[in-house]
């Protein structure tokens, strides 16, 4: 009888104890959320919606033309194009040039290899800042000024540490028999990455593009020093400009906004199994 | 485990002249493959690098040939640049404020997560939204959510009779603005400290429970024990990131109002590219950089009271 007694007042505790933390999470998915939905609510208002107290969120009317208007008063299609350009090109060559860099880290014998892996990890703590001036007066002196070599180039030449250290940790994982079977099968090294550990590692591979598209398509500082001419400019410097020119205009800003947050999104939400693995196997974020 | 024929042939080629010719294939291939980083990292980092050193003892304006002036730019810093002192207190402050609290927040949500909630995945992907986007589109929203007349931190505090600062022109909110807008992206560490904290062996829980610890010492002496490694390494990495924050104040505030936003990396960037002092501007990249390396020395320093690596024998307390 007590004991009954006990096991309910438990059971009830707990009920209660789980009903709080659902109450806080879902307190706290609101407030997450907010930004968003008050950035795509502000997105489709008139301008006296906007500043109207007390608070509209469904606005009415819904002023769709908010969002040709805003993406016609600058070239935001050619602002997109320059940004998949250049995203695309930071892609092929950090993963090209990383996973051939973190192939020999995982499975080549050679000497040297850990003092050179220590080095790839040291530039992890390296600061941009300390590197930006003289990288601009190289780029100057290159004549690279005003192009997309210095947003691009770097990439070819094994990008950030981050996509080595990751990709090295996965092929790590990847048993070595396999290698093994393959060579005596008559396969060359350079076939052993190519046929074996590439078309393994495909989720490594998934996370370590998501983290560079994420990257690029809203980095500002490097294309704010490099890029000068606006038929050029990214997406991130189309907007700072948009910004600077229409300041009261919020409702376009949103819009603005909200078109250049939904693809990042987008390849988070369908990206996001890897991407959560990526972030949990190597403890940071890109 | 090294074969026998691995050994033998470690042992003969440790004998021989070691250059490329002697270099079996194996280890051909992987130079090879890693020559693209070697070349990337002398070229656009270690290169850089030491050239930015020697830059900041001159004063170069860009247009005129460098001027080799010692260590002029660093005292001037040190006697004669107010806003050198501005922008290591802005940014130091911001800092220590936003990491700590960020991390905080972010073990707390996972906590709650770790209790075997419905839903995780959906709930996880929620919280991790903010930390995907960043740059000029999140800067733009907060301006608006921040605007004193008719943003909507303001609107929710009236909700509640609070009437709200000017957040970003008034200079004693500026920076708490700048630590509030951080918090949002408290996502990214949320995920790392849930892996941590379901790595946490169930035994050492269920041994404190026979032992009647409350969840509260529970929590003290085995989670945060368990996961402190985890929140050593977001918080090295952390700092290091805060205090090279740029996009929020240059977009935001320009560093106003009156210098009270000034953060080091704005400071430089002006410097660099609107005043065009490169060897000034490569001084303070120094600067920055000593202390980003000292402040994480610091951090690991301080490891050794505070982070628990399992397998370690400690004396008893």
């Amino acid at each position: 009888m007590v004991l009954r007694y006990i096991r309910e007042s438990q059971r009830r505790s707990l009920a209660f104890k789980m009903s709080f933390i659902y109450a806080i999470l879902v307190i706290g998915m609101v407030v997450v959320l907010m930004p968003f939905l008050w950035m795509v609510s502000t997105s489709l208002k008139t301008p006296a919606a906007v500043f109207k107290i007390p608070t509209v969120w469904i606005p009415n009317p819904i002023v769709w033309a908010n969002y040709p208007n805003a993406l016609t008063i600058l070239p935001f299609g050619r602002f997109i194009l320059n940004t998949a350009q250049i995203t695309a090109l930071a892609v092929v060559g950090a993963t090209l040039s990383g996973s051939l860099a973190a192939f020999a880290f995982a499975r080549l014998r050679w000497r040297g290899r850990n003092f050179m892996f220590v080095l790839v990890l040291t530039t992890l703590m390296l600061p941009f800042q300390v590197i930006m001036i003289p990288q601009f007066i190289l780029f100057r002196e290159l004549k690279w000024l005003d192009t997309y070599l210095p947003l691009v180039v770097p990439a070819f030449f094994g990008g950030s540490a981050f996509n080595i250290f990751l990709l090295r940790q996965y092929f790590m994982t990847i048993s070595p028999e396999l290698d093994d079977a393959a060579i005596i099968d008559g396969c060359s090294r350079f076939g052993v990455y190519w046929r074996i550990i590439l078309p393994l590692s495909k989720a490594a591979l998934m996370t370590v593009v998501i983290f560079i598209v994420q990257n690029r398509w809203q980095s500002f500082l490097v294309p704010l020093i490099y890029l000068f001419d606006q038929k050029k400019y990214t997406l991130a410097l189309g907007l700072r400009l948009f910004q600077d020119q229409y300041t009261v205009e919020w409702e376009m800003m949103m819009a603005a906004a909200t078109v250049t947050m939904v693809p990042v999104l987008l390849v988070f939400y369908f990206g996001q199994r890897f991407f959560i693995q990526g972030v949990v196997f190597t403890g940071v974020k890109g | 485990m090294a074969t026998f024929q691995e050994n033998i042939a470690t042992l003969s080629t440790r004998k021989q002249k070691r250059n490329w010719y002697h270099l079996n294939g194996e280890e051909r291939l992987a130079w090879l493959l890693v020559l693209p980083w070697i070349i990337g990292f002398l070229a656009f980092q270690l290169g850089p690098m030491l050239a930015s050193l020697g830059l900041s003892l001159t004063e170069w304006r860009m247009f005129t040939p460098p001027k080799f002036i010692g260590l002029g730019n660093y005292i001037e810093m040190a006697a004669d640049d107010p806003n050198f002192f501005q922008a290591f207190k802005v940014t130091t402050i911001y800092s220590v404020t936003s990491v700590p609290l960020r991390i905080m927040l972010g073990v707390l949500v996972a906590l709650l997560l770790n209790a075997k909630v419905r839903g995780l995945a959906f709930i996880r992907t929620v919280y991790y939204l903010p930390a995907t986007v960043s740059g000029v589109a999140v800067a733009m929203v907060w301006l608006l959510i921040l605007n004193g007349d008719f943003g909507l931190l303001n609107r929710a505090l009236s909700l509640i009779g609070i009437e709200g600062p000017y957040w970003l022109t008034d200079t004693r909110t500026v920076l708490a603005s700048f630590v509030l807008m951080s918090l949002w992206g408290v996502g990214a560490g949320i995920i790392i400290y849930l892996a941590g904290l379901q790595g946490v062996p169930n035994e050492l829980y269920e041994a404190a429970e026979v032992d009647g610890a409350s969840d509260w010492v529970q929590f003290w002496k085995i989670t945060l024990p368990m996961i402190s490694p985890v929140l050593f390494f977001q918080l090295v990495i952390g700092m290091i990131d805060a205090l090279q924050e740029f996009a929020g104040p240059f977009i935001m505030t320009q560093g106003g109002p009156g210098n009270a936003s000034l953060f080091v990396m704005l400071y430089l960037f002006r410097n660099g590219f609107e005043f065009f002092r490169m060897g000034y501007a490569s001084g303070l990249a120094w600067v920055l950089f000593v202390y980003i390396m000292v402040l994480t020395l610091l951090i690991i320093r301080s490891s050794a009271v505070w982070v628990y690596y399992e397998g370690e024998v400690r004396e008893a307390e």
